[in-house]
Parts: structure tokens; C-alpha cells; sequence
């Protein structure tokens, strides 16, 4: 969309400041790659970076941060992520197998590795090499041929790219719906299923009934939202409630008082 | 208050007292009791779990609606949480009136809406090992019982001997 995806705008943040801000909740060091003629750049300038010193696209960003840090292994990220959540890169994170050259997300449009959310070893980097003097220059083929972990998708939009100002457009509006903070509380069964009692968490979710949707698909909750009631601050609510910043929601399965 | 959480063996001689007024003749009153068998599984210990501050606001409704539609004179109701071993009192209800029908009433009209509506959990351990969430495991991929299921299903599981203590006069 010719356009620096970095520098798009978000809530008046640009993405590079955002994924910095993600990254920085999970890894001890990020960087920015940059090529060469990059490193005046308004957006990118006041970053820590990894230049390129091998080549040019992903593959060569890839190759230098490996070739500037050889013994750790990189959290690489896109920069036209908007999407990206703490939970996805959290999910990825726990998964991580550090015997295989990348631990990556499968796309969830086909299935195929997705390079630039993934977590790259540094036992790579001797393939990479060979990989790009044999003319290769794309890290998915590479991932490819080369095999890695691959995870599915928990939440299948985390990473969507923008690409066009449509999609642009739609980014802007669908994450205005701000992720707000919520607290929940577990009881009996779900308590146990979930592994915690409470936790405070984010969600783009509007209602009890969305957020229920998600917590099943994070802790695999085996009742149906229609054996439970649900509660919002201390008194029973609708599945249809709007939730607010702060709400403290319990799901209250079958109760057996008595 | 008419119902509260005790995570000590329920006091029903204090708890009694709290019912007496010279203008009731009687009280009637309901003890429920850890038994050892439940569904056809030897039961060995039983832990109560609620979800506190909803269910002090649910259980106080419930005895709220009982003085409400029945001409009784005090009631309460307290629950037990925690670990329970066999023979120990899970919940006890006390009502007292100035004649017995409408304590009769009032006594059972609060058990039975505790059972239903306030969130306490249930978690069963068996001889064999194994345990359970009462409600929640056999049936976890069932569709919504109605109500009427329902009650049948918690008379069902129900675990306890009904104690009445009889008025002590009229």
C-alpha cells in the first residue's frame, strides 16, 4: 500500500511503537531490523537496531540479528501486525522448541509457517546461510523445507497483516474496540479446569457470552455456556451485558448447595 | 442477614436462640448431613465451595421471600464450607412461627430454593478414589435440564436425613 507499515498510526501510536511495547512484555532485548539506508528514518531512529549485513528482505534481518547475538534465539515479529496480542506471543513463547530451527504459528489461511511470528534458533543460522547462497530468499519456503515446530492458531486473526488501506481501515476500527482489563474469578470444576482461581486478563470480548467463548478455547472449560449462569460484580447478569474496563466476572457452573 | 457461611460445625443451639420471640409457638428446623452414599458411590469426604459474596446475596433473598410469602415469624439459614467428613451438618435452616404448617412451609420453600439458586459447589470423594463435582461432571456435555429436571435431579443427589425438631407445643 505504499506506505512504511511500521509508521501506520494506531490509538496515535505507531505499529513499530506498539510491537515494541508487546515484545518488550515478554523478551529481555528488542531490536528493530533495519536495512542500511534505514537507520536515519524518522520511526525507526530512536530504536536499538540489527542492520542488515547480509543481503537484503526478511531472510538477511533474520541472518544479522543471529549473526549479532549468535548464542540466543529471537523472537522475530513483523511489523504489519496490528493484531498481534500479549496472549498470542505468550501461547507461542510456552511452546517454544528450542531443538527445532523455529518454533512458528501455522497461518490461518493456509496452513503454511508463518516466519515473521516465530521464534528462530540460533542453530539456524548455518542453514539460513547456505539456504540464501543457493538463491534463496523466501523464510517460509525456508521453513518449509527445513521443517519447524508449527502451532495452530488460537486465535486465527492475531496475525492478519494490513496490506491495503482498506485493511488498514478496518484495523483502526476494529481495535478502537479497545482490549479492556477484566477480572474473573474460578469456582469448583472451572477453578480446577482453568488452574487458578482468578486472574486479571484482556479481552476484545463485549460480552460474558464472547469472553466465555474465549476461555474455553484457552483452558477446554467442558460445560456448555448453557449449564452456567453468569455474574458481573458480585450479582447475576445476561450473556448479552455489555462489559465494562474493570468488571469482575464469574461463571457459575451447575450449583449443588445442600 | 438470614444466611451466612460457617467453616466451623454449625452452632444450632445459638443459631436456634436466634429464632425465639415470645409471639412464636414453635419452630421447625432442617439439618442436611454428609451421607455415604450418592448415586450408587461410597462417598467418604465432602468439600463446599462458594462463591461467598453472590450467594450471602442470593440466600438472604431467599429467606427474604420466605418471611414474605409465608406468615412465619424469623428464619435463617447457615452453610457450611470447607472439608466435611460423614455425618457432618452441611446446612441448617430454622424457622420459627406461631403455628407449625406455615414454619413446615417456610423451612422447606428455603431448602429447596438453596439448593437451586445459590452458588455453592459440591466436590464428592469416593472409596474407590475417585471424585466429583456434584452437577457438573456426569452430565458436563448434557443440555440444560429443565427446571423440573432439575429439581428431580438435586432430589436425586439430595444427601441428607431430614430432622424435624417438632414444636414444642400447640
Amino acid at each position: 500500500m505504499n506506505r512504511d507499515k511500521a509508521a501506520l498510526r494506531y490509538h496515535g501510536k505507531t505499529q513499530l511503537d506498539r510491537a515494541f511495547e508487546l515484545a518488550g512484555r515478554h523478551v529481555a532485548h528488542v531490536f528493530v531490523s533495519v536495512r542500511a539506508d534505514q537507520t536515519l528514518d524518522p520511526t525507526r531512529a530512536q530504536r536499538p537496531m540489527i542492520v542488515d549485513s547480509a543481503g537484503e528482505g526478511p531472510i538477511a534481518g533474520i541472518r544479522s540479528a543471529l549473526a549479532a547475538h549468535p548464542k540466543v534465539a529471537w523472537l522475530v515479529l513483523a511489523c504489519d501486525l496490528p493484531y498481534l496480542s500479549d496472549g498470542a506471543l505468550d501461547y507461542l513463547l510456552r511452546r517454544r522448541d528450542a531443538t527445532a530451527f523455529a518454533t512458528a504459528y501455522k497461518s490461518a489461511h493456509d496452513g503454511l509457517p508463518e516466519p515473521l511470528c516465530a521464534i528462530w534458533e540460533p542453530s539456524a543460522a548455518e542453514a539460513l546461510a547456505d539456504y540464501q547462497t543457493g538463491g534463496g530468499h523466501c523464510p517460509r519456503k525456508f521453513l518449509i523445507r527445513h521443517g519447524a515446530r508449527l502451532l495452530e492458531p488460537q486465535d486465527t486473526r492475531a496475525l492478519d497483516n494490513v496490506n491495503t488501506p482498506e485493511e488498514y481501515t478496518q484495523a483502526i476500527a476494529t481495535l478502537d474496540k479497545a482490549p479492556m482489563q477484566l477480572k474473573i474469578q474460578y469456582y469448583a470444576l472451572m477453578r480446577e479446569q482453568a488452574g487458578r482461581s482468578e486472574e486479571t486478563l484482556e479481552t476484545s470480548a463485549s460480552t460474558p457470552a464472547g469472553l466465555y467463548e474465549e476461555l474455553v478455547a484457552r483452558y477446554g472449560f467442558t460445560l456448555s455456556r448453557d449449564q452456567l449462569k453468569v455474574a458481573v460484580n458480585s450479582e447475576f447478569s445476561d450473556w448479552s451485558r455489555k462489559l465494562e474496563v474493570g468488571d469482575a466476572v464469574v461463571f457459575i457452573p451447575p450449583v449443588a448447595g445442600g | 442477614m438470614h444466611f451466612r457461611f460457617t467453616e466451623s460445625a454449625i452452632d444450632t443451639e445459638s443459631s436456634r436462640g436466634e429464632l425465639q420471640t415470645s409471639s412464636a409457638g414453635g419452630y421447625v428446623s432442617f439439618e442436611g448431613w454428609v451421607r455415604d452414599l450418592n448415586e450408587g458411590q461410597e462417598v467418604t469426604r465432602l468439600e463446599y465451595e462458594a462463591f461467598e459474596e453472590l450467594a450471602v446475596k442470593e440466600g438472604d433473598r431467599i429467606v427474604a421471600e420466605a418471611l414474605r410469602r409465608f406468615p412465619v415469624k424469623r428464619a435463617l439459614c447457615i452453610h457450611r464450607v470447607g472439608s466435611l467428613e460423614l455425618g457432618d451438618m452441611a446446612v441448617w435452616v430454622g424457622v420459627s412461627s406461631a403455628h407449625r404448617g406455615e414454619a413446615f412451609d417456610a423451612c422447606r420453600f428455603i431448602i429447596d430454593e438453596v439448593k437451586h439458586r445459590v452458588p455453592i459447589w459440591k466436590k464428592e470423594h469416593y472409596r474407590s478414589g475417585d471424585s466429583g463435582w456434584v452437577n457438573c461432571e456426569r452430565c458436563a456435555t448434557a443440555p440444560q435440564h429443565s427446571h423440573a429436571e432439575q429439581a428431580e435431579h438435586a432430589e436425586h443427589a439430595n444427601h441428607h436425613h431430614n430432622r424435624v425438631a417438632l414444636p414444642n407445643s400447640k
